[in-house]
């Protein structure tokens, strides 16, 4: 028999991207879970359209670059991004935009950059930004927790006219039924009320926040899992959420009647799902642990400052792109100090 | 106990040792035919001193080192030298190189031999000369020449002597074996060195996966008068790295472009000792060593003395290989060995592993995927490094970076392509980008000697082009002198007095003179032949022969002016 000769190392861990992506899609569970506890069928509905999308938006520019299908498919990376879009998006949202926002992250974030592992920014985060920015109306617009509605789930809108606000039928209740303010617009809008006033004034605030909490706390979970099974390191999440915590701490403490507390900061929005789910991409994130440290921090600061002083009330998805695109600049300047080396050495500008 | 500390990344693989520690080491038969490569060391190669047809004895030499760095070579049996040429070796290039075939008498006679019972009385020099001469080379990893290491020049005060017993390769075995049934010779082989030496500490590490062979050293270590520790460091690959275990027992780096020695640390692998050991009590040159074979492509898996030089196929067929599940052969560990595909290769000095691998056990890799930056390699670099960053640079050419990012600091461990998830063969890409990096200095090199050779052939053009300048120079000016003292002598004619000048004179202007007619002969010749030919230009020579006729006609008078008739 003839022998084969290759070079060290002749075994390797059972480990395969698909394997990596698998283990994210089985963190991000307790957030459907969640989502469809608190909002509705809706979240289920977009995962099963976003990842249908994504799965052909995928095959298609696969097959246009000339690539095979069956190998790339089964990475399993479309499916991460477009489960990411889904439960980023309002749960009521009409079914184009799931179309649209799968398009401008398969097609034009990732493919058009040179596919997997070669985008700069993150694919979910374009999508989400593009949405925003394109349809604000319908990006707005979050159903109303069922909290705030009835006293169980059951006061939600059932499958059936789930769907059929999603797919915008004739014998849809009109969508204004269900949705309300989310809890970052409430405190946005607070207009002359202090803190304190419109916490007590908005059920929003003082009872529907407890399903975002809720909502908040499963993608920690999935968060914590992804980091006890190596697939990511604490690094980027951990800064990111320790620097949001204190500037939100400094302002509040400044000024408790004009700013939100901390833990309103960390517990709603797309705080605990962009540091664990987002910050955390490895392909637009920046690279070592150092890197990825300050990463977390300016996604920290951006957030804040975007969500304080911006004129969106959520900023993670802007926060993300505008890291995305510092992260080649981090990665220069935070290289790790090698074994035998006095100093990191960075690749600094004048060196070629 | 001393303080333990730790180095960054680290993997923990499998460790299939266990396969091989069922029995004690054995004794592995003498082949019919010995292959000894002259290079199985660091450094140059060695130079053969038996020719073909010679008997040779066990333990004789038949090969002497060549240069500072180099290792003797020894009959590991007696026997017939039959060839001296090339033949396959256990070379990651697969390439031949020259080795002694020995065919064996199987009388395994030894060669006289001679021991030193009483080596503290000895001379150092001597001493290491003596170990220098039985070839002895480390038998950990690289085979570098282990006097070269024992004989440190007077800049070089050793601190801390450490002794490599980490073993962190998977599979291997045969320093455990080693340490567990041959304690003694290890303990006896350190104190050799320790002699030698000097230095103030002596560390053992040893990974905690050997409690057998900890005992084994333990108890041998009672009897010793040296203050020797032996240091359990936690499983973890690669700590047997010689820079990873001198960062786990002292906490202290090796600067990068240096070498232990410079920071007073000498390292010797376990199965080095032992083998100095036999060099100074037994006399014995460095002929056999112990090379676990295992891999479940064999029936036997356990460990065996073998003579340096045996076929793999000897060994192979002694632990009863299957040959329809052998899929992979690997010299060394599954994480930094090397793969072989001719079994009729021979054991080396640095030979501590075989392993018969089935399909199973080492599966062909998985095709590689894009890289995602997921930083997995990263987390377990032990030099912390940044792999895929390296990987891209070495992907897309960019080696003046991957060189910025500490290329050369990688030791191809191979921990960061055992985690890929992408299967990614990054140490591959590292080795791709080091040799064109070396090839690129080379040919810089090659380039800028080209360029002192051109610029000095360029400055010696210049400086002979100006001498030949001031010549003609001088010439132009003696010339000019000259003609004006003709011009004074023609204006005073009566000048030239003595006989001797006169004829001279007369002479130059004889041949002058019939100079001028042989130019007019030639001419009226060419002429002559035109008219007959009908070529172009006949005015042309008639105009010349015309002026030519007038200076023959000059010249002739010339020499009648001066009294030329007369002759």
């Amino acid at each position: 028999m003839a022998l084969i000769h290759l070079s060290s190392p002749h075994v390797s861990k059972a480990n395969s991207t698909a394997r990596v992506m698998r283990l994210v899609l089985l963190a991000t569970l307790p957030a459907v879970l969640a989502l469809t506890f608190f909002f509705g069928w809706g979240s289920l509905i977009q995962i099963f359209l976003a990842c249908t999308f994504a799965l052909i938006f995928e095959a298609c520019a696969l097959y246009l670059r000339q690539r095979s299908l069956r190998f790339f498919l089964s990475d399993g990376s479309a499916l991460v991004t477009a489960l990411l879009l889904a439960l980023a998006i309002p749960p009521m949202a009409p079914w184009w935009i799931t179309a649209v926002g799968m398009f401008s992250a398969i097609v034009i974030a990732k493919h058009l950059y040179g596919g997997l592992g070669q985008n700069p920014f993150n694919p979910a985060m374009v999508a989400y930004a593009l949405l925003l920015i394109s349809f604000p109306v319908e990006m707005t617009q979050w159903n109303a927790p069922f909290v705030l509605i009835g006293d169980s789930w059951q006061a939600l809108p059932s499958l059936s006219q789930t769907l059929a606000i999603i797919f915008n039928s004739s014998q849809a209740l009109a969508l204004d039924a269900y949705t309300g303010a989310t809890p970052l617009e409430v405190l946005k809008h607070k207009g002359s009320l202090t803190t304190e006033e419109i916490w007590r004034s908005s059920d929003v605030l003082n009872q529907g926040v407890f399903a975002w909490y809720g909502v908040s706390a499963a993608w920690l979970m999935g968060g914590i899992f992804l980091i006890y099974r190596k697939i990511m390191t604490w690094h980027a999440p951990l800064s990111m959420l320790v620097t949001l915590f204190i500037l939100a701490s400094l302002f509040y403490g400044g000024d408790p009647s004009n700013f939100a507390d901390p833990f309103v900061h960390l517990g709603v929005g797309a705080t605990m799902m962009g540091a664990f789910f987002i910050a955390t991409d490895p392909v637009s994130g920046a690279t070592s642990n150092k890197g990825k440290v300050v990463f977390g921090i300016g996604l920290g600061i951006l957030i804040y400052v975007i969500r304080t002083w911006g004129n969106y009330p959520d900023a993670v998805a802007f926060a993300v792109l505008l890291m995305n695109l510092s992260a080649p600049f981090i990665d220069q300047y935070t290289q790790p100090r090698s074994y035998g080396h006095k100093h990191s050495s960075p690749t600094r500008g004048g060196h070629r | 106990m001393s303080r333990i500390f730790s180095f960054h990344g680290g993997i923990h693989p499998p460790e299939n040792k266990k396969q091989s520690l069922g029995a004690d080491i054995r004794l592995a038969p003498i082949p019919t035919q010995l292959i000894l490569p002259l290079q199985q060391h660091i450094g140059k190669a060695a130079l053969p001193c038996v020719t073909i047809g010679e008997r040779v004895l066990k333990g004789q030499k038949i090969a002497e080192a060549n240069g500072r760095i180099s290792s003797s070579l020894h009959a590991p049996s007696s026997g017939i030298v039959t060839y001296i040429g090339p033949q396959p070796v256990p070379h990651a290039s697969g390439l031949e190189s020259d080795c002694i075939v020995i065919d064996t008498d199987g009388l395994d006679e030894w060669t006289a031999l001679s021991p030193i019972l009483d080596y503290q009385s000895m001379n150092k020099m001597d001493l290491i000369n003596h170990i220098r001469d039985l070839g002895i080379a480390g038998l950990g990893g690289a085979g570098f020449p282990t006097d070269v290491k024992l004989h440190l020049g007077d800049d070089h005060i050793v601190n801390t002597l450490i002794i490599n017993a980490a073993e962190c390769e998977p599979y291997i075995t045969a320093d455990d074996a080693l340490m567990r049934e041959r304690s003694d010779e290890v303990l006896a082989g350190i104190e050799i060195i320790a002699h030698l030496l000097k230095p103030s500490h002596i560390l053992i590490g040893i990974e905690d996966n050997k409690p057998q062979a900890i005992k084994a050293l333990d108890h041998a270590l009672r009897t010793s008068t040296l203050n020797i520790d032996i240091c359990v460091v936690p499983t973890k690959y690669p700590s047997g790295g010689e820079k990873q275990l001198i960062q786990l027992l002292t906490g202290i780096e090796v600067p990068s472009g240096s070498i232990p020695a410079d920071i007073g640390i000498v390292c010797q692998n376990v199965g080095t000792t032992a083998a100095i050991y036999r060099a100074i009590f037994k006399g014995e040159p460095l002929i056999s060593r112990v090379v676990t074979l295992t891999g479940y492509a064999l029936g036997h898996r356990q460990n065996y003395e073998a003579l340096i030089g045996t076929p793999f196929t000897t060994l192979l067929e002694a632990a009863e290989v299957n040959r329809k599940a052998l899929f992979r052969l690997v010299m060394g560990g599954p994480m930094m060995g090397i793969s072989v595909n001719d079994e009729r290769i021979p054991v080396i000095k640095t030979t501590n592993c075989i392993i018969a691998a089935t399909k199973d056990e080492m599966p062909p890799a998985q095709p590689a995927q894009p890289c995602i930056r997921c930083g997995m390699c990263e987390q377990v670099c032990p030099a912390s490094l940044l792999p895929q960053q390296l990987f891209w640079f070495a992907q897309g050419r960019e080696f003046e970076k991957a060189k910025h990012h500490n290329l050369f600091d990688c030791i191809e461990c191979g921990a960061c392509a055992y985690v890929c998830p992408s299967n990614i063969p990054l140490v591959q890409h590292y080795r791709f980008a080091k040799s064109e990096i070396r090839t690129e200095e080379f040919e810089q090199q090659k380039a800028s000697h080209a360029r002192i050779r051109f610029e000095a052939r360029q400055a010696r053009l210049e400086r002979e082009a100006a001498e030949k300048e001031l010549r003609r120079k001088e010439r132009a000016e003696a010339a000019a002198k000259q003609q004006a003292e003709r011009k004074l002598a023609e204006a005073a004619p009566k000048e030239v007095s003595t006989d001797e000048e006169k004829a001279t004179q007369l002479k130059q202007l004889k041949t002058a003179a019939s100079v001028a007619r042989t130019k007019l002969k030639k001419a009226n010749d060419a002429l002559k032949n035109a008219r007959e030919k009908g070529l172009e230009g006949i005015d042309k020579l008639e105009a010349t022969i015309l002026l030519l006729e007038q200076k023959a006609n000059e010249a002739q008078q010339a020499w009648i002016d001066a009294g030329g008739e007369q002759n």
